[in-house]
């Protein structure tokens, strides 16, 4: 079984009948995704690609049994979207929207702490690639086919950076277990810390790859729990050496405003937790790859 | 998005906060006229630029009489200010703010900010006024007063009055400061606010608790709810080629080096950066043209990146997902018909059909180095220069 999503996941597209829904939902399909209808407000009780949509959240649970969902709907509706999820029971909601306020995924935040731990949803992004588990299931946007099946996590915060170390991994004919898009903003739906734990669990994971970059403190503090939680290795990458202070490169969150933020802090500080460091973008492959053969 | 003093002034001053008497001028006939209404017998002239220590490079002028403030108004209008916040380009003063001089008997720091280990809003204070956040964290760290604030609830009498006795405010001025830190929090919480700062939080001579310096930013995600706040743009205190990206959906960072880079997402925009300069190159620019890479995107940043005179090579680094290569390689292509570029052009396609989208740019007339990796790309750039 792999870590969050498998084949058997049953998957519902919010903002499933607008431009993007649709696109990504096709894609999600080719790939073998079990994607079993969608969510457009107003539209329910129609059919769209084959499958029926709903008016809510809660009527698609109920009558599809979904336990995933992925958000395509505009910035502006996107914490209530997932609000929605979260109540209706949905276990992993991936929000591949850019551009939620910042304020708005605390709420979210806040509004999911009313759920016990058991019940509670993972939120995954926003302004993320999304989850893949290579040959099973695909929660995302990102091109399937550069993800070979394997036993390799991935974690990142950038989306095109994560494609990246798929296909470096690929061509060094190293797999993937599953690759999780944690997203670019300053507040996660999930952190570093919390998908580098399950990782930790899943028995179809030899090694995580962490991919970060400037800005916040995440990588430390999954650095930090690795260092006193983790048996399995973890290798890291954090991108924006080059990056001036002070100033958002490209990703809300990707901004240096305290110690410990640049990468070069951040390394150091990994490196004294134990974590492996990829000395640069273009050797994550080979990296991880001199790990495995250590261990 | 960051706004001036006074336009944080005036919204503060919104939730409670108490500001000196002061007004906006674009002249010094003007400057003078307020100086004379607000009444009095010392005012500061202080040139509106984006950027703190504005005191220390001259921008921040005390006068003693309607005429000086006039003659302060003239020597700062049209003016480049240079701090050590700007850069070396400095930032144009267009706005003069004329403000009654305070008697300050003490000074503080208040700032707000997101907390992102706690995901809730952190109040700051100090009774290092006048100093910056970074030099009181270094040299006085031990006056810093913290405090967390649950967004669920808002912030509490109580947290602001323990901050306000932390300061050692006085007992009778304890209420009046806490319902400034309050009025911060809430100005922070409703108008989307990334940063409130206040500094120097000044006690005055006649027993006030006034803002004498206010900053605030916002958060761009929010901002198509804040028409209020959209409105306090101003587009001259900003870089112009980073103001002509954001107008047209690129994230462009204009940096000091001369290679130039295009590239899809902030994080491969980063590493790709990261790759020019260990190849012992340095990027002229950070420019992500989103996941997606658009040709209409991909035109845009050519046109971008062609107006900077600083560039010598350009690096193009595409990883294509859903977006095929052969689709990117005919928006560069298309890009490259319309825009005239005159350097070196080095280009890194690499996912989904790379051999097709290869095949396109071979094809084509377009003058261009191949490479095949990050590093690859990385190194035939910083060759080229160094020829």
């Amino acid at each position: 079984m792999a870590v969050i999503i498998d084949k058997n996941t049953k998957i519902i597209i919010q903002g499933f009948t607008g431009k993007m829904g649709t696109f990504h939902a096709e894609e999600m399909i080719k790939y073998g995704s079990n994607v079993v209808g969608g969510v457009t407000p107003g539209k329910g009780g129609t059919k769209h690609l084959n499958l029926p949509v709903f008016n809510t959240v809660k009527e698609a649970v109920d009558s599809t049994n979904a336990t995933a969902s992925i958000l395509f709907v505009p910035p502006a509706f996107a914490a209530d979207s997932a609000m929605e999820a979260a109540d209706a029971g949905i276990r992993t909601c991936v929000a591949i929207v850019d551009g939620i306020p910042s304020h708005d995924m605390i709420k979210i935040k806040r509004y999911m702490r009313r759920y016990s731990k058991s019940e509670k949803m993972s939120l995954v992004g926003p302004n993320c690639a999304g989850i893949i588990s290579p040959g099973k299931s695909m929660l995302g946007i990102m091109p399937g086919h550069i993800y070979k099946e394997g036993r390799v996590g991935i974690i990142s915060r950038s989306g095109t950076l994560g494609y990246e170390a798929a296909q470096q991994l690929k061509d060094l004919n190293i797999g993937v277990s599953t690759s999780v898009g944690i997203g670019g903003d300053p507040i996660n739906g999930s952190s570093f810390k919390d998908i580098i734990g399950r990782f930790e669990e899943d028995d179809e994971t030899d090694a995580i790859l962490m991919i970060g970059e400037i800005g916040g403190p995440q990588e430390v503090a999954a650095g930090e729990f690795a260092k006193q939680n983790m048996k399995k290795p973890v290798i890291a990458y954090i991108a924006g050496l080059t990056a001036p202070k002070g100033r958002v490169m490209g990703h809300a969150g990707a901004i240096v405003s305290a110690y410990g933020e640049s990468a070069v802090e951040k390394v150091e500080i990994l490196k004294e937790f134990g974590i492996t460091i990829s000395k640069n973008p273009s050797v994550m492959g080979e990296t991880v790859k001199n790990v495995l053969k250590k261990n | 998005m960051d706004i001036h003093e006074y336009q944080a002034k005036k919204l503060l001053a919104d939730f409670g906060v108490i500001i000196p008497r002061g007004g906006i001028a674009y002249s010094p006939e003007n400057a003078e006229n307020k100086a004379r209404e607000i009444g009095g017998s010392k005012w500061v002239v202080k040139a509106q630029i984006h950027s703190g220590a504005r005191g220390k490079a001259g921008g921040i002028i005390l006068c003693n009489s309607p005429l000086e403030v006039a003659q302060a108004t003239d020597k700062l209008l049209g003016k480049k200010l240079v701090t050590n916040q700007t850069g070396p380009q400095g930032k144009i003063v267009n706005r003069i703010y004329v403000e009654e001089a305070t008697d300050i008997k003490k000074e503080f720091y208040l700032g707000l900010v997101f907390d992102r280990s706690s995901e809730s809003i952190m109040v700051v204070a100090s009774t290092e006024g006048g100093m910056s956040v970074e030099e009181i964290s270094k040299e006085k760290p031990e006056s810093i007063i913290r405090s967390k604030i649950e967004v669920a609830v808002g912030m509490q009498k109580f947290q602001a009055r323990e901050i306000a006795f932390g300061l050692g405010v006085e007992p009778e001025l304890i209420n009046r400061t806490a319902e400034t830190i309050i009025g911060c929090y809430r100005a922070f919480s409703e108008l989307d606010a990334t940063m409130v700062e206040i500094n120097p939080l000044a006690v005055s001579g006649q027993g006030q608790i006034l803002a004498l310096d206010c900053k605030m930013s916002f958060d761009n995600n929010a901002l198509f709810r804040r028409n209020q706040i959209s409105e306090l743009r101003d587009k001259t205190q900003e870089n112009p080629s980073e103001v002509y990206a954001s107008d047209r959906g690129l994230n462009y960072v204009s940096l000091d080096g001369n290679i130039g880079n295009i590239i899809n997402g902030a994080g491969l925009a980063m590493a790709s950066m990261d790759m020019i300069k260990l190849a012992g190159g340095e990027p002229a620019n950070f420019l992500d043209v989103g996941g997606g890479a658009t040709p209409e995107k991909i035109v845009k940043a050519f046109k971008l990146i062609s107006m900077d005179e600083k560039v010598k090579v350009i690096l193009v680094n595409i990883f294509a997902g859903i977006n095929r290569c052969d689709w990117v390689a005919e928006g560069i292509v298309q890009a490259l018909d319309k825009i005239e570029i005159n350097v070196p052009l080095v280009i890194r396609l690499a996912g989904t059909n790379v051999e097709k989208g290869n095949k396109i740019l071979r094809d084509s007339k377009i003058k261009y180095i191949e490479a095949n990796s990050l590093e690859d790309a990385a190194n035939k750039a910083v060759k080229i220069l160094k020829k």
